[in-house]
């Protein structure tokens, strides 16, 4: 009883404290306010969620049962399917999730003011995110450890399998664009930046020799070796600017850096793994790892102030990052952070195969991508430590702002953001690079959010060290992402060649490999390349596509998981999912009907194919923008198209589910339950034997 | 108390290891000896490119 009391009135205690610290985000207007208030409504958020909501929908809607054996305790092979301590799974299923996205997100989002992304982040990733990724979890863990394609083929039928595929692979193609595009401008004419990033790779290799041929399996020691020269190669790249003939090796525009990491992701895809993929993941991890812990503490210690207003005038839809209205756009800016639908390619097919109890599904399921929003929250708060003018100096394109500094802080003190050119020019000088305009794309703004809250916590001499630190961390995790999506998509598209011309199919095959990898790196590499000659900045056109790609991804998701819930007589509890996933229905639909048809060429993309071609037409445009107008032409119309077809393809899959749950509810035939038979667990009893 | 100190610091130091996938090969040989004693085991290296090779076979990272 004693406990009882005691327990009640902590979580009454953490509820107020929550309540009270989302209530004074959200109701504060025109006084600044402290980041540790976000830290705290984030924490007691999921703190309640987890302890209520989840646990809740483990006993009473999933069933957990801890006496029934995981498919790693059946399935055991030492390899892929083991039981594995549960911190240690959750380490890894955290690792995996967590990429740039949700460091990217929000800082674009930001453009709206801190209010809408952060009650997104929280809201969308206890009701959504966290239970996606639960449920899926829970579902392949049921079903073998099967992934979501496969689920959706067992549970749904055919078409659900294909879509889930097709889905999979176009988000990845968009995803790797978008990051490459990310890195391009973080290192645009900054060889310092360019230099540190170009000395990840041997770095990489170097460490892939030590483990590989070495010392076999030393994972730790190498890893060590790697840090260590990662930053001496942040410390490096600054001596290099200093040299003026060195500098001018790394000292390039964007399109040639586009190039680079077109050809270096093509190198990547048909390297060996043990060579480059593998040894930078390890460094990338404990990098991720290390860099998250230090900003979480610095935050706590520092206690900075948002300098960002709650709201700003661009809810309107004339954001100069991106165009379009609060609604929806701020839904399908955040994806990772509150709900990422790439998440539950993890969740099925990885991480169900090292679960030693079902026990563990709450903790690692909804606790994982709980970790990952609050990662979101902190990348909001180092967006909005800085001064808004600043923010949007580094943020807004040439083609919106305008190309010179003067223009551009002209503009943008017209907004109310007030900035000069001298405090540009100091903030450059600072971080160590010419300048710091239009770096579109999250994470320029984000290094130096990082590299001020880190320098007044650590020293404010060591800025310019910092700021290509965070550039060198992002753009670490960045190249492994693109690597091994790369890499995947290798994978999907043999085998699906493999059904055309049976060769093609095999992975191991050189010629079949060099020629699907080009493919592939073709595909993402077109995206790219036009984002980079985009004069709006391509972060404009990629980033929303990408967000909505991924929650269709996230829909499909939640799809396969209503569609076991109906089929499994939970009708009354399918709401769990059914409410996300109508919400992500809403958004992504009426995202892709503004980015078609709106008249704003800066949000539709038919709007913007015909307000160049009349500009090109009537010869309004210069010599060298007429000579690429024609294909942003074609590719905005490629856009449209590209949305399109990813909005028939969720509804697609909804009309599908609906069907399946019609008819299971009439009691007519469905596909069946695929789930795997209960074999009693004999861990716990070998365990405590022990 | 140095003795509880110590045994906290070997119990991160296998946290660590277990994490990071460096007592990998370790844990192959229990498993290899526990289930197929009458077969060979892989060696270290052979173990550490077959274990790379099959990890990136899927999807691994995500955004």
């Amino acid at each position: 009883m004693k406990t009882t009391i005691s327990s009640l009135l902590l979580w009454l205690g953490v509820a107020l404290l929550g309540a009270a610290a989302v209530g004074g985000i959200a109701l504060n207007r025109g006084e600044s306010i402290n980041a540790l208030w976000f830290v705290t409504a984030a924490l007691c958020v999921y703190a309640i969620a987890y302890r209520f909501y989840a646990a809740w929908i483990a006993a009473t809607v999933l069933c957990i049962d801890a006496t029934r054996a995981t498919p790693a305790e059946r399935l055991n092979n030492g390899r892929d399917f083991m039981p594995t301590n549960r911190w240690v799974v959750f380490g890894h299923h955290f690792a995996a999730i967590a990429g740039p996205g949700p460091l990217i997100g929000p800082t674009l989002a930001a453009q709206f003011g801190y209010l809408p992304g952060t009650l997104w982040i929280l809201i969308g990733a206890v009701l959504g995110g966290c239970v996606q990724d639960m449920v899926t979890l829970f579902f392949s863990t049921r079903r073998d450890g099967r992934s979501l394609g496969q689920m959706a083929r067992d549970e749904l039928g055919n078409i659900g399998g294909i879509a889930a595929l097709v889905a999979t692979f176009l988000i990845m193609i968009i995803l790797i664009a978008v990051l490459g595009l990310v890195v391009v401008n973080a290192m645009k004419n900054s060889p310092w930046a360019t230099s540190t990033v170009a000395a990840t790779i041997p770095i990489a290799m170097l460490v892939g020799l030590y483990m590989y041929k070495l010392r076999p399996g030393r994972v730790l020691e190498g890893s060590a070796l790697g840090v260590i020269l990662l930053l001496l190669a942040v410390a490096g790249g600054g001596w290099i600017d200093q040299q003026a003939g060195l500098r001018e090796l790394f000292n390039h525009p964007g399109l040639p850096l586009a190039f680079a990491i077109i050809g270096y992701g093509f190198t990547a895809a048909i390297l060996p793994v043990w060579l480059l993929l593998a040894p930078r993941d390890y460094l990338s991890t404990f990098m991720k790892l290390g860099t998250m812990i230090l900003l979480a503490l610095a935050i706590v210690w520092l206690r900075p102030e948002i300098r960002m207003p709650a709201l700003t005038q661009f809810v309107d839809g004339s954001g100069p990052i991106f165009g379009g209205k609060l609604f929806p756009f701020v839904f399908i800016t955040i994806a990772c952070g509150a709900i990422s639908g790439f998440h539950s390619l993890i969740a099925s097919g990885t991480t169900p195969k090292l679960l030693a109890n079902e026990r563990d599904i709450p903790m690692i399921g909804y606790g994982g991508m709980a970790l990952e929003s609050f990662v979101a929250i902190m990348a909001m708060i180092a967006a909005t430590v800085l001064d808004p003018g600043v923010y949007f100096a580094i943020n807004s394109p040439a083609g919106v702002v305008g190309k010179t500094a003067a223009e551009a802080v002209i503009t943008i003190s017209a907004w109310g953001f007030p900035v000069t050119v001298e405090q540009m020019n100091q903030l450059a000088q600072q971080m160590g690079e010419a300048t710091l305009f239009a770096r579109t794309g999250g994470a320029p703004s984000l290094a130096v959010g990082m590299a001020s809250i880190f320098g007044s916590a650590f020293g404010e001499h060591l800025l310019a060290l910092w700021y290509h630190f965070a550039i060198m961390f992002e753009a670490l995790f960045i190249l492994t992402t693109l690597d091994a999506g790369t890499r995947v998509g290798r994978f999907m598209l043999q085998d699906l060649l493999g059904n055309i011309w049976q060769p093609l199919g095999r992975t191991s095959w050189y010629p079949s490999v060099l020629f699907s990898s080009a493919v592939v790196v073709s595909a993402w590499g077109y995206f790219l390349y036009i984002g980079v000659i985009d004069p709006n900045g391509g972060v404009n056109i990629l980033w929303p596509l990408f967000g909505i790609s991924n929650q269709i991804l996230a829909a499909i998701a939640l799809c396969v998981a209503t569609g076991i819930l109906v089929k499994s007589g939970k009708l009354k509890y399918a709401w769990i999912t059914a409410l996300p996933l109508a919400w992500l229905i809403i958004i992504t639909s009426t995202a892709t009907w503004q980015k078609i048809s709106s008249d704003d060429p800066r949000i539709g993309f038919l709007a913007a194919a015909n307000s160049l071609s009349d500009k090109l037409a009537a010869g309004a445009l210069s010599p060298d923008k007429a000579a690429v107008a024609p294909q942003l032409i074609f590719n905005q119309q490629l856009d449209a198209a590209l949305a399109l077809f990813f909005a028939a393809l969720l509804w697609l899959i909804v009309i599908d589910m609906l069907r399946v749950c019609v008819r299971h509810l009439r009691g007519r035939a469905v596909p069946p339950l695929s789930e795997a038979p209960h074999y009693p667990t004999r861990l716990e009893e070998a365990w405590q034997r022990d | 108390m140095a003795k509880r100190l110590m045994r906290w610091v070997h119990t991160l130091w296998r946290a660590v290891r277990q994490l990071s996938g460096d007592d990998g090969y370790e844990r192959y040989l229990a498993h290899h000896a526990a289930s197929r004693p009458d077969a060979p085991a892989l060696s270290r290296h052979a173990w550490f490119a077959l274990r790379q090779q099959q990890k990136w076979s899927g999807i691994k990272r995500c955004c």
